[in-house]
Order: structure tokens, then C-alpha cells, then sequence
């Protein structure tokens, strides 16, 4: 089996400050990881480096998507070949509307796969069915791209794109920030939904309980631009008991 | 929507990007007055129109009053001095002679305006024998007036207007077929003494369109005049004359391209507007001049004047612009709120890149009675444009009740060019009624990053943002020409990031 995101060796820095220090995680069809750490250990960094947001210097090592470079593609590429980022702060586009985005997006992705290109009418139907399944009231659609969202509302619009475009690969970026427990319920069911054994999950976060509602096959512990520790789920409620001040000197 | 941003986005894809698209030059002969201006030249084009002396007259004072003005020097625009005797006052396609069809026309310059899009030939489209062009339903008419260099080519669907009792025809004939109205509007907003670039305009225009609509007639089409300058060292100096007697509503449409050319050349143009009791006039331009390449060589110096009277009571006029071309703009189109409950609108796009250097905006000057007026207005700079809004809105002391909503939004794109916002508000009258919000955003890195993550490639992520920026403004416009107008701002901004 070819793994689906493949990070060998990664060493990252923004300027002169090397943020991963040699990274190294292998993601399988049907995984769930749960990418937990400190501010500051690099998991931002990982999210969107994995996405190929510029800025970043990539000085050593490899990310593999599909057994490809990823490394060699600019972020739509990455984004057509099926990686799906949700953003932790997601950006407001006054004057355009979701739908409108939505299918720009989707029919640029579907160009660049050689596919065909969905119509105004069909895309409708299929946006509708998607923001049905995941109880999402129409009217967000005919809005502007986050604009006035609440936080609930922007990350809701992330899954509904997730969901939209059927990724192979998701990063879920902090995506617990902001929220009330509420809407994080409501959030994690949407994500729980569009679990499968062909797509795999990248879950990152801060705290333990947003794994609560998505459960994690895998935990990996950064610290200072490294993983530090792996396990099953378990080990996420053993952080919580005890901190990450114990990684902090293991780094 | 969504089609119309796919389509724009496929369309700039479809084009060499580098190119300014109308850049080609039309080679037919043609007949010029000698370069430079004098009582003569003046003379020379009267003569060449064949004018009456009324109206020979009207253009000499004009030419003397302007050799006692001075160039304005306000704007925020910077250029070298501009030699007005190295330039050619009159350009005519040659043979000049009197055409009774659209077929008699030069092939030439019927190619010509077949390479910008533009329908001269709406006789076959008629009779079925050519189908309409795409996205264009077929009951949906547009009469075109062409103007290439000085003088007007071609005129469309004349007679059916004739019917409607609309008169649009080019100016040169209005002078010899309807002096009475020609005399009693021309100069009556915009006056020969106006300013430099107006009063030269007065001595030496050439054509333009001239439209009257009857009291209580509602245009049956839309109509537009394209203008073109071909010639090399010529001036374009078009005078537009719309009169919407009362009751009555017109929409016109206005569009301008030119060949790319190292040299710069003048375009100073007069539009004026009369409306009266209760009648509407929406004016709308998608001006393209050529804007100078990457270096800034060349390019149209566009010095335009534009003025609309709501003479009326309960009169409204609408000015729509997307201003994407010229090396230089200096343009300010106003309303005049004469009549009572008249109403001024100004809605603008203006896009810098490369650069270009733009001085537009608006003035609003409120005389009658609970008039109101609103400006919206959107500037977009890349590259290392300057991009400046400015406008004024007056209330007079006897203009009770007067309002005015003024939004201006600016967005940067890089870093290297710049937005300025210039209001100048005053007024008179205690109960006026002013509003002015301004703000200045750039297209941030994240929001290029977020929708290219989505799959948008750099381009089509500024096209898509950028657009949501305008759409308040696109939505003025008549739609064929907002999907000529979203294609031109894509094109516009090609280069624009990365």
C-alpha cells in the first residue's frame, strides 16, 4: 500500500529561524492522526507547509503525496490532486458569494484533473446535497465568502468545502479555536462524516478535547519542530493529565 | 455570476496576456490637417464638415479663448510637456465620400471594428444570415455608432430609432440636419470657456454622436458609440451631446480602444447631458485606451470632460465608468442638480497597473431642492500605478433638503504603487445632508493563499477577489457590457501578482 502523505526528514525554516528540525510521519488510507503540541512546537507550520504556503524554506527532506513530490507543486496543484487544508483563521472575500467561490474552485480543481466542467445548474444540485447532508442551512451559500460568518459559521463552511471536494488527504488546523463546545460538536459529526477508508485526516490541536469527538487511530506529540512521542489515543488523555512540559526537556 | 467569472478567467486564458489585446493598427489611407493648431486648422475642419458659419464661429472663439488659458496642473497626474502643435487636429479614413451603407465602408475598418467585437453589422444579424454573437440573445439590440479617428463610420439601426422618433446619429450631421436643437444644448453645460482641455475641444472636435430623445419616448435599445484612434500623432477630440426631453429615458453605452504606440496621444473628449422633467439618462463607459507598455513608453493621455444637467425637476442622470486604459486620466464626470428632486448618481471602477496614472472621480453640485446624489467609487493600483479619487459635492444655499452618499473604497495590490482619496465637501445650506465613508484594503497573501488552496490558480484568485471588490459597480452596468467590463479587469491586472 502507497501511503497517501509521506513526511521524510522535513526541515523548515521562515526566514533565518529553523522551525522543524527534521520531521518524520507517514500517513496511511483510512488514518486518523492527531498532531498535538505546545504553541510554538512548528504544527502550524507543518499545515501549511503541507500546503505549500509561501514564505516557507524547505532546507532538507521530503513530502510525499501519493508517493509525488508535493514539494514540486504549487498549492492549487496540491489542492486539485486532492489536499484539502481547513484553515484555523479562515480568510472573508467580501462581494463573492460562497456558491460562486465554491464553484470556481471546484470546477478549477475538476480542469485540472482533466475532468469536465459542472454547470451552474449541476453544481447546485450537488452543493445543496452536500450542505443538506451536513445540515447547513442554504442561505450561508448566497452569503459572501465568510464574510460576517461566526466562528462556527467559517468553520462549518470548511467542512462544506471539505465535503464539496471530496479530498483524499484533510488538515484540520486548530480547528477547535473559537469555538463554543456547541459548535464543536457540530463541527467534529461533520467531520466524523466524511471519514472513509480511502481519505485520511491530519488533525491538529492544542488541547485533547476536540479528540473527544474525533477519535484519533494515531497521537503524535510535537515539540520545538519534531515529533516527540507516538501513540494510540490514549495518549492524548495522558497529555491532558499530565501537560507537555515532559516534551518540552525531551526535545 | 459564476459563468460570467469562468468565462472571463478562460477567456484571459485564451489570450497572449502580454499583449494589450486592441493593440493593432489598421492600415488604409487616410486624410489629415496638417500637424499643429491655428486659426486654420479650425477652419479646415468646419470646412471639411461642411458647417454652417454659426457653428465655424462658435469653434474659433473657442480657439481663442483657449490660447488665453493655461494648462491645469492640479491632478495628481505627471507627464512632460505636451507640444499641442506636434499634433495632427483632424484624421479621416480616405476616400471621403457620402455613404449610403454600412457595405460602402472600408473593408479595412469594418475589420477593424470585427477584431474589437463590435456589431456594425447588425443588417445581417437581422435578416438572420449572421447569428448573433454569443451570449447575446437575439431580441436584445444594440445601435452602435463607430468613431475611428475623427470622423464616425458607420451608424446602426438609424431607422428603426426613427420610428421611436430618437434621433442618434454622428454629430457632424446633427450640426447640418438639426441646428435648432444643436445650437439650443451644445455648450450649454459644458461651456466653450470651461477649462483648457474643454475649449480646445471646442475649437477642434471633429464628431462624436449627437441623441435626442423625445419627451415621454423610452429608448427602445441601448445605445452606444465606439470610439477608436488609429493614426499615429492624431488627437481624438470626440463631443458627445445626449438630450432627454421630458419623460423620457436612454441608456448609452461608450467604448474606446486604440493601437499600442510608442509615442503618447492626447484624447480630450466633451460629453454633455441634458436632462429634463423627469427624464432619465444612464451613461456608461468601459474606456480602454491603450495604457503604455511595462516601461511606461506610450500610451493615450485621456483629458475627458463629462457633465450632465438635470435641468428637470424629478430628472435623474447615472454615470457607470470602468476605466481600465490610458497612460494618463483626468476625468471627473459631474452632475448637476438644477432641477428639484433631481438625482445624481456616479458609480466607478478605476484600475491602475503598470504605470498608469489616474486622476478620477466625481463632482456633484446640488442647486435645486431635496436633490441627492451618490457616489460609489472603487480604485484598484497594482504595479506602480497611482491610482487617486477625487470629488466634490456642493450644496448650494438654496439646495434644501440636499443628500449625498459618498462610499470610496481603494484596494492595493504589491506594494510599489499607491491610493489616494481626495473629498472635498462644502455646504451652503444647513440642512444638506453629507455622508462620506472611505477605506483602503490589499489583497493580503492569506487571501491569495486560501483560494488558491482551494484550487485557484495566483491570477484567478486576484480576478475573483477583485471582482467581489467591483461588484456593487458592475452591477450598473447593462450586461453585455459587464462581462466585457470583468474580462477587461482580469486582463488588466495580468502580471499584477507573484
Amino acid at each position: 500500500m502507497t501511503a497517501l502523505l509521506e513526511m521524510k526528514d522535513l526541515k523548515v525554516r521562515v526566514e533565518d529561524n529553523e522551525i522543524l528540525h527534521g520531521l518524520t510521519l507517514t500517513v496511511n488510507p483510512g488514518e486518523v492522526h492527531a498532531i498535538m503540541g505546545p504553541n510554538g512546537s512548528g504544527k502550524s507550520t507543518l499545515s501549511h507547509v503541507i500546503a505549500g504556503k509561501p514564505g516557507y524554506e524547505v532546507t532538507d527532506g521530503q513530502i510525499l503525496f501519493r508517493g509525488e513530490d508535493l514539494l514540486e507543486m504549487e498549492p492549487d496543484e496540491r489542492a486539485a490532486k486532492g489536499l484539502f487544508l481547513a484553515f484555523q483563521y479562515p480568510v472573508e472575500i467580501p462581494g463573492v458569494t460562497t456558491w460562486n467561490f465554491l464553484h470556481t474552485a471546484l470546477n478549477a480543481q475538476r480542469k485540472a484533473r482533466g475532468e469536465s466542467q459542472l454547470s451552474s445548474p449541476e453544481f447546485l444540485k450537488k452543493v445543496r446535497e452536500v450542505a443538506k447532508s451536513l445540515n447547513i442551512p442554504q442561505d450561508m451559500l448566497k452569503r459572501g465568502v465568510n464574510v460576517g460568518f461566526s466562528g462556527g459559521e467559517k468553520k462549518r463552511n470548511e467542512i462544506l468545502q471539505m465535503a464539496l471536494f471530496e479530498p483524499a488527504v484533510c488538515i484540520l488546523d486548530e480547528m477547535d479555536s473559537g469555538l463554543d463546545i456547541d459548535a464543536l460538536r457540530i463541527a467534529a459529526d461533520g467531520v466524523n462524516a466524511l471519514r472513509s477508508p480511502d481519505r485520511a485526516m491530519v488533525v491538529i490541536t492544542h488541547y485533547q478535547r476536540l479528540l473527544n469527538y474525533i477519535i484519533p487511530d494515531f497521537v503524535h506529540v510535537m515539540s520545538k519542530g519534531r515529533v516527540v512521542k507516538s501513540g494510540g489515543k490514549d495518549l492524548a488523555l495522558e497529555l491532558e493529565a499530565s501537560g507537555y512540559t515532559q516534551f518540552e526537556d525531551a526535545a | 455570476m459564476v459563468a460570467a467569472v469562468r468565462d472571463t478567467v478562460d477567456r484571459v486564458r485564451s489570450i497572449d496576456v502580454d499583449q494589450y489585446r486592441y493593440g493593432f493598427e489598421t492600415l488604409i489611407e487616410s486624410e489629415k490637417a496638417p500637424k499643429g493648431l491655428s486659426d486654420e486648422t479650425v477652419r479646415f475642419i468646419s470646412a471639411k464638415k461642411n458647417e454652417p458659419a454659426w457653428m465655424l464661429e462658435w469653434r474659433l472663439e473657442a480657439y481663442r479663448r483657449w490660447l488665453t488659458m493655461t494648462e491645469p496642473t492640479w491632478a495628481r497626474v505627471n507627464y512632460p510637456k505636451i507640444d499641442y502643435q506636434d499634433i495632427h487636429y483632424y484624421a479621416a479614413p480616405k476616400p471621403k465620400k457620402t455613404l449610403s451603407s454600412i457595405d460602402e465602408i472600408d473593408p479595412e475598418i469594418l475589420k477593424t471594428y470585427e477584431k474589437l467585437g463590435i456589431p456594425l453589422r447588425e443588417v445581417a444579424i437581422l435578416e438572420g444570415v449572421e447569428p448573433p454573437p454569443e451570449g447575446e440573445s437575439a431580441n436584445r439590440k444594440i445601435a452602435v455608432d463607430a468613431v475611428f479617428d475623427s470622423v464616425s463610420v458607420a451608424t446602426t439601426f438609424k431607422e428603426e430609432l426613427k420610428k421611436a422618433g430618437v434621433i442618434f446619429m454622428p454629430i457632424s450631421e446633427a450640426i447640418r440636419e438639426h441646428p435648432e436643437l444643436v445650437k439650443q444644448y451644445l455648450g450649454s453645460v459644458v461651456p466653450t470657456s470651461d477649462n483648457f482641455f474643454a475649449t480646445l475641444n471646442s475649437a477642434v472636435f471633429s464628431d462624436g454622436s449627437f441623441v435626442y430623445v423625445p419627451p415621454g419616448v423610452r429608448c427602445p435599445m441601448e445605445l452606444s458609440t465606439y470610439f477608436r484612434i488609429n493614426e499615429r500623432n492624431t488627437g481624438q477630440f470626440e463631443r458627445t451631446l445626449i438630450i432627454a426631453d421630458k419623460g423620457s429615458y436612454v441608456s448609452y453605452l461608450e467604448g474606446c480602444t486604440a493601437p499600442q504606440r510608442d509615442e503618447n496621444q492626447l484624447h480630450a473628449a466633451v460629453v454633455e447631458l441634458v436632462a429634463l422633467d423627469d427624464a432619465e439618462i444612464k451613461y456608461s463607459t468601459v474606456q480602454n485606451w491603450y495604457p503604455g507598455n511595462a516601461e511606461g513608453v506610450g500610451g493615450i493621455y485621456n483629458f475627458v470632460t463629462k457633465r450632465g444637467d438635470c435641468r428637470g425637476n424629478h430628472s435623474k442622470i447615472s454615470w457607470t465608468q470602468v476605466e481600465t486604459g490610458s497612460a494618463i486620466t483626468w476625468k471627473y464626470p459631474s452632475c448637476i442638480l438644477r432641477g428639484d428632486n433631481s438625482r445624481g448618481e456616479f458609480y466607478s471602477i478605476a484600475i491602475s497597473n503598470g504605470h498608469q496614472q489616474v486622476d478620477s472621480g466625481t463632482k456633484m453640485l446640488h442647486l435645486g431642492k431635496n436633490t441627492s446624489s451618490r457616489i460609489i467609487s472603487k480604485g484598484i493600483a497594482a504595479g506602480k500605478s497611482q491610482n487617486t479619487y477625487r470629488g466634490l459635492v456642493t450644496a448650494h444655499r438654496k439646495a434644501t433638503g440636499a443628500r449625498n452618499y459618498t462610499a470610496c473604497d481603494s484596494l492595493l495590490i504589491g506594494d510599489k504603487c499607491g491610493a489616494h482619496t481626495v473629498p472635498y465637501v462644502e455646504a451652503k445650506n444647513s440642512s444638506a445632508t453629507f455622508e462620506h465613508e472611505a477605506t483602503t484594503s490589499k489583497i493580503s497573501e492569506d487571501v491569495l493563499f486560501y483560494c488558491t488552496q482551494r484550487g485557484l490558480s495566483q491570477e484567478e484568485a486576484v480576478g475573483l477577489v477583485v471582482n467581489g471588490f467591483v461588484k456593487d459597480v458592475l452591477q450598473q452596468l447593462p450586461m453585455e457590457f459587464a462581462v466585457e467590463a470583468q474580462k477587461l479587469i482580469s486582463i488588466s491586472l495580468e502580471g499584477s501578482v507573484g
